[in-house]
């Protein structure tokens, strides 16, 4: 009964690294060595207490390296919203005794791997003739993955009238927020016409509509909600959480308009037992401004087809962040700057993870959003296709 | 110019072989009176492998969504940026994704153009299916 997850487990450390510059000097083992030992600092814990252990491309290879003995393991692929699907397996490894303390992490360098002349680590592939992908969407040329998202905004703009000026408004609040976060790689107020005078690159979307490419790194720490209380920071409780997909090519997606985070959304916030009225801050992975709008209406926010009036009507940028409680007028959404202005390694749902985590506790400087008690962590990957929500509470929420 | 060739899976061996006589083939299970696509090796719903059969297309459509692509998705593709990728809803029940072509500027493609099929050779004397107006917009 997944019901029982809420409150079992909890974030205990955390760390990430991005830059202004979008690189960063250490790439590679060295640099999840020091997310790792900034994480085990920030909890509190030693490396020796980890023996679970979570890696998007080898979990062996990793506890190898890192000297980790697991009884916990998973490198379970899923894009970039692994990380949220990690915490979810992590916090139920936890709840049920399989580990006591699971370590999640990630570092990608594509930014300073290039200028060095490191190639791109080689992509899992199929056999010819076993990669549908290769057979009926590579010939037509395609970007990837912009172009997917861009059929999803073409399909949305033509069913339900969302406008370009709209989803920019989205890049817009997102870079508000940038603004207060002294290592986004962005934090230049833009505006709506900035963002439609930008190069268009796959219609509907243009370059300010789409995340960045930066190097970037972070590690999360998991364990049970007993051991967490005695540790170095207050505990940020897992609350319920759910995983969901139902594609993988963008020409297999059911609805184009309607991702799987409308299963796990609500699935999610059922187990953690709390309504959408009820959310602080919202770390949507907004990869592109459409999968942010998406969220919106698949989070319950808002009714489906409304995702554009939402973000005209509800300020979804910091000048909410000083009421005592969030009013209905605001929902702090994406407010470390977001894969549209923060970092985006590649893969960004560890981010999601690491912010919700610091405005939960209070450490998120300017851009600290009042009395947060309860976030959302909401991860896409692939292409719309595996979507994966963590709801997140302080003590106060049990 | 050139495109990245398709990969033929054996399941789609037949579909790619009618190509080269210009021929549109859906695959159909037989036992749950549905088309299916991409064309696999046993039907999604039942799992049968028996029921399958293939339908000829009449290669009549509307577009479902639609992107202009300004830069190419690979190199060999540069001469012919700016192109349409759409997802074409076919008449006989499955969606495919293709490019929009004949048209002088693709912008003007939007979702809701009825379409019709149209092919360009590829290396082995099949042919890849791709879409041209044909008509006026419907509701989308």
């Amino acid at each position: 009964m997944a019901a029982t997850l809420r409150g079992k487990a909890a974030i205990v450390g955390v760390a990430d690294a991005a830059s202004p510059t979008g690189e960063l000097d250490v790439t590679g083992r060295a640099l999840e060595a020091r997310m790792i030992a900034e994480a085990l600092d920030d909890a509190g814990i030693a490396l020796a207490d980890i023996d679970g252990i979570c890696h998007h491309q080898s979990s062996l290879a990793a506890a190898e390296y890192f000297g980790i003995t697991a009884r916990f393991t998973d490198s379970t692929a899923t894009g970039g919203s692994v990380f949220e699907v990690y915490l979810e397996h992590a916090a139920s490894a936890v709840a049920t005794g399989m580990a006591d303390c699971v370590l999640v992490v990630f570092a990608q360098t594509p930014r300073a791997d290039r200028r060095k002349g490191i190639p791109p680590a080689p992509r899992p592939s199929m056999p010819p003739g076993q990669n549908p992908m290769a057979e009926w969407e590579m010939p037509y040329g395609l970007q990837m993955p912009k172009g997917a998202y861009a059929l999803a905004a073409s399909r949305h703009m033509a069913r339900y009238g969302t406008t370009p000026e709209q989803l920019a408004t989205i890049a817009v609040k997102t870079r508000a927020w940038a603004s207060l976060n002294p290592r986004a790689r962005y934090r230049d107020a833009i505006t709506v016409d900035d963002v439609l005078d930008s190069e268009m690159l796959v219609s509907p979307l243009h370059l300010l509509d789409c995340c960045l490419v930066t190097d970037g790194a972070g590690a999360f720490i998991v364990t049970s909600a007993e051991r967490a209380r005695d540790l170095r920071k207050p505990p940020v409780y897992v609350l319920g959480a759910a995983t969901a997909h139902d594609h993988m090519m963008i020409s297999q997606m059911p609805d184009l308009t309607v991702t799987p985070g409308a299963i796990c959304g609500p699935r999610a916030f059922e187990v953690a037992g709390i309504k959408p009225g009820d959310v602080d801050v919202l770390m949507g992975y907004d990869s592109f401004t459409i999968t942010q709008l998406l969220h919106f209406e698949d989070l319950g926010f808002c009714a489906k087809g409304e995702g554009g009036s939402f973000v005209e009507s509800v300020d979804i940028g910091p000048s909410g962040r000083s009421s005592a409680k969030r009013h209905s007028g605001t929902l702090p959404t994406n407010t470390n700057g977001g894969g549209l202005s923060y970092t985006h390694p590649g893969m960004y749902g560890m981010f999601l993870v690491v912010e919700a985590v610091r405005q939960l506790r209070g450490e998120a400087d300017a851009r600290q959003v009042q009395g947060a008690e309860v976030a959302v962590a909401h991860g896409s990957g692939m292409v719309l296709s595996c979507m994966s929500t963590a709801v997140l509470g302080t003590e106060a929420t049990l | 110019m050139g495109r990245l060739e398709p990969q033929v899976s054996d399941a789609a061996a037949p579909f790619w072989e009618a190509t080269k006589q210009r021929r549109y083939l859906v695959q159909w299970c037989d036992a749950c009176a549905q088309p299916i696509f991409y064309p696999r090796e046993v039907c999604p719903r039942c799992l049968s492998a028996g029921t399958l059969l293939w339908r000829e297309s009449k290669g009549t459509g509307t577009v479902h969504a639609v992107s202009v692509q300004h830069r190419p998705a690979n190199p060999t593709m540069a001469d012919m940026v700016p192109y349409a990728v759409a997802l074409v809803d076919l008449d006989d029940g499955i969606r495919v994704m293709s490019n929009v072509v004949n048209v002088d500027d693709p912008a003007t493609i939007v979702v809701g153009q009825a379409v019709q099929l149209t092919w360009e050779p590829l290396a082995d004397g099949c042919n890849l299916p791709l879409f041209e107006p044909a008509g006026p917009v419907k509701e989308s």
